[in-house]
């Protein structure tokens, strides 16, 4: 029996970096695929491949056997392939039909875009108000339109990334029985998924990528957790090449209990039933716990939308939980993910930059000249390498732009320091110095550091001790008992008990 | 070339012309530059000075009429701060619709501009209007709200000094002061404002809104006091409207819009004679004011293309 769709020996490269390397996956009609895989491994670009967003430099894509080309995604439409992305796609400020009839050609006809919504709900039971805002709708109907906006292109293949990252336990059970119903009726889909357990039991396939490349294809049922996490992670020895060696390697501090506070009372943070339900209503956050102790670098594991975003925040001092305590240091340093945007001003100076932190709170005249000194001596600290400290940060290569972030943080907040994907983009030099920077144990007591990645092998670097987030909720990561083994880490961000 | 000696005699053939024309129209230019360059440096998008310019002369007008018995200095004193409060009002009404609604403020002040020019030609056809109820315009304001003049036999007033001292004001703020910088950065990077520097950029937004409304409110004050003595509908030819001009020439920096507001000042000052002498429209000067614009923005877009260009050659260099 031909496959509905077939990638072969698909090779993707972003500039240096190797996204895909012979993939490939092969998904039967009538069926429910899941895709899965650690951050990185090429889940999502495979499937944007198959949807004709990115082309790939070699490989093959059929459909019910027949190779075919997609110069863009109008293409894979018209094969009858939608996806929905982690990220929706929707209008805010148009109306649900709207965004139905968003891609089709011709005249726009009101009528017929709201009666095609309701048909279409009418058939699959995704019920949706057609003149309803794109933007008032909850994540859950949001969800259910981008599937609806796919079916209104007659998919027959439907593309999931991540769906059930930003929904409540109650709509990913409603999606996942839909789905299953979907497949039953002859639609094929393929499940892009960090959630491990649900995964396997909505599944009839499993197809698992590694570093670009396909390391298992099986039939679901039948297959255990241990069997995929050995396959996620691959062979634990070679694995961590980041990693430091165990002499090396900082010790934890002794007592390193989650809920309970240390004997001293010393904590730098301690979070005590901490939730966070953002503006759109999603709960981001439930019931944390955690405490964090001078001279701890707690490293923080979590696929995105886990909740590890908002986590950091808080300890952050950058977002306000809706429940819960939280204890923290007055000044927090923070090194966002996004540092052009929401670490750095690229048209201003390096000093002008430097004064940013604590801007707030600032009276009357700047004192330039000793601004203007601090600044240097974060440069000549941290190598950054500048013309002068008048120069525009734009003129900063990102590696010299992360080290004036770093720099100035540690030097407004000395007790802590919370950073997220310090490196992301960085070349390796540069990524090596950040690293070493943020965990530099410098002044007494130490500081705390916080420190994410979406690399595991990066934090794992680094860490003395690994929390990890899965669907809002903040766990514990019990240390492997050999070294390099990355098993317990994969089952945390997988959400495996 | 008649036409443009006639330009430059009349911007600054005479001490009269330079003195009694240019820098008399240089001085409201000057102020409202400066209230667009503030806003603008914000990122707030005020296109309203026109409108609380025209405030500010309403009020200053109004306190005139009203206190015309009072002793001079205060008089002069309560139309400098009625026309200040008037235009920060009228801003202000901009910049609640965008804080509570979400109004852009790009729509709601120039709306906002013609309901300032519908106001003020009710407000001289009722409340204001001259006791013998014929023309449309005020009353006359007495010699106690009559702004001094700085030089004797000429026009130019004491607008000038408060104007030259607002830019010399606002320079020092952006450059020196911590509240300055907020408003620099808020302008430069929201994001990074907010999220590195903790700078709580709303309100930062709310008070360079009511400092850019107070800088035009005071140019209608000065206009008032200074040439017209009364209020009408005709007291301003647009300078609010040519002020975003002026500080887009100044690229931004109070400094600048100090010589950009003589240079337009010059300009509208010549083409009045440009038209009486050589019987060259004086349209022509707005077709010249505009390709000036148009070539420092071209200029300015350039520059900043090839330096990212040269950037990004040696990002990859590396």
């Amino acid at each position: 029996m031909t496959a509905r769709l077939a990638l072969r020996g698909v090779r993707k490269r972003f500039g240096a970096t190797v996204a895909l390397d012979d993939a490939h996956c092969e998904i039967r009609a009538g069926t429910v695929h899941a895709l899965l895989g650690e951050n990185g491994a090429g889940k999502t670009t495979l499937m944007r491949i198959a949807f004709g967003i990115i082309t790939p430099e070699s490989g093959v894509i059929e459909v019910d056997g027949a190779p075919v080309r997609f110069r863009s995604s109008a293409d894979a439409i018209a094969q009858g392939i939608g996806m929905v992305h982690q990220h929706f796609m929707l209008v805010p400020a148009m109306t649900v039909a709207e965004n139905v009839a968003l891609g089709g050609r011709g005249r726009f006809d009101r009528a017929a875009a709201e009666e095609r919504t309701r048909s279409i709900g009418r058939e699959t039971g995704l019920l949706l108000d057609p003149g309803a805002k794109a933007g008032e709708l909850g994540v859950g109907a949001q969800q259910r339109l981008e599937i609806v906006k796919a079916l209104a292109h007659d998919a027959r293949i439907l593309i999931l990334d991540e769906p059930t990252a930003v929904l409540s336990p109650g709509e990913t059970t409603e999606l996942y029985s839909w789905l299953r119903r979907f497949a039953a009726q002859g639609g094929t889909v393929v499940l892009i998924t960090h959630r491990l357990e649900e995964a396997l039991e909505i599944a009839d396939d499993v197809t698992i990528l590694r570093a670009g490349r396909t390391v298992l294809e099986s039939a679901a049922p039948g297959l255990d957790s241990h069997t995929v996490i050995a396959a996620l992670t691959g062979d634990p020895a070679s694995s961590s090449d980041l990693a430091v060696a165990p002499q090396e390697r900082p010790t934890a501090p002794t007592d390193s209990a989650m809920h309970a506070s240390p004997a001293g009372g010393d904590a730098v943070f301690s979070l005590e039933g901490v939730g966070y339900v953002d503006a759109a209503g999603v709960r981001r956050l439930s019931d944390v716990n955690l405490w964090v102790a001078p001279g701890e670098i707690l490293g923080v594991i979590g696929v995105e939308g886990a909740g590890q975003r908002e986590l950091l925040r808080i300890l952050a001092g950058r977002l306000q939980p809706t429940s819960g305590t939280v204890k923290r240091p007055a000044q927090v340093g923070f090194v966002p993910e996004d540092r052009s945007r929401d670490a750095l001003i690229p048209s201003m100076s390096l000093v002008e930059n430097f004064a940013l932190a604590g801007a707030s709170s600032r009276r009357g005249l700047m004192d330039w000249s000793r601004l203007d000194a601090e600044t240097n001596q974060v440069i000549n600290e941290l190598d950054v390498r500048t013309s002068s400290a008048d120069a525009r940060v734009a003129t900063l290569s990102g590696g010299n732009q992360q080290k004036l972030v770093v720099g100035r943080e540690r030097a407004v907040a000395r007790a802590a320091l919370v950073a997220e994907n310090p490196t992301r983009g960085l070349d390796i030099r540069a990524s090596e110095r950040v690293r070493r920077e943020i965990s530099a144990r410098r002044g007494t007591p130490a500081p705390a550091v916080i420190y994410h990645s979406s690399d595991l092998d990066e934090v794992l670097a680094v860490a003395t001790r690994v929390v990890a987030c899965f669907a809002g909720r903040v766990t514990a990561v019990v240390p492997p008992a050999t070294e390099g083994d990355r098993t317990p880490y994969a089952k945390a961000l997988m959400g495996v008990e | 070339m008649e036409a443009l000696i006639a330009l430059w005699d009349g911007a600054f053939g005479s001490a009269y012309a330079f003195w009694s024309a240019t820098l008399v129209r240089a001085t409201p230019l000057l102020l409202v530059g400066l209230a667009v360059a503030l806003a603008f440096r914000a990122g707030v998008l005020n296109i309203g000075a026109e409108g609380q310019l025209l405030a500010g002369a309403t009020a200053a007008t109004a306190v005139a009429l009203a206190a015309a018995s009072l002793p001079r200095p205060l008089v002069i004193g309560a139309m400098i701060i009625a026309g200040v409060v008037a235009g920060a009002l009228w801003a202000g009404i901009a910049a609640v619709l965008r804080r509570r609604f979400g109004v852009m403020e790009v729509i709601s002040t120039i709306m906002l501009n013609f309901v300032a020019l519908n106001l003020v030609s009710w407000v001289i056809r009722g409340p204001l209007q001259e006791p013998l109820r014929i023309y449309p315009q005020s009353a006359t304001i007495s010699a106690s709200g009559r702004w001094p003049l700085l030089i004797e036999g000429q026009r130019l007033h004491l607008g000038f000094i408060l104007a030259v001292a607002c830019a010399a004001a606002a320079w020092w703020v952006l450059a020196r002061t911590a509240t300055g910088f907020r408003v620099r950065a808020v302008g430069a990077g929201t994001s990074a404002a907010a999220s590195a520097g903790g700078i709580d950029t709303e309100r930062t937004i709310m008070g360079v809104f009511l400092a850019s409304g107070a800088l035009a409110g005071l140019a209608g004050a000065s206009e008032v006091g200074g040439i017209t003595w009364a209020l009408y509908e005709g007291i301003s030819p647009g300078y609010g409207y040519t002020a975003i001009a002026v500080a887009l020439l100044a690229r931004l920096d109070a400094r600048w819009v100090a010589a950009s507001a003589l240079f337009f000042g010059a300009l509208e000052a010549g083409a009045a004679s440009m038209q009486r002498r050589a019987g060259v429209p004086s349209v022509v000067v707005q077709v010249i004011v505009a390709l000036v614009v148009l070539s420092v923005l071209a200029l300015a877009r350039w520059r900043a293309v090839a330096a990212e260009r040269a950037l990004v050659v040696r990002a990859e260099g590396l």
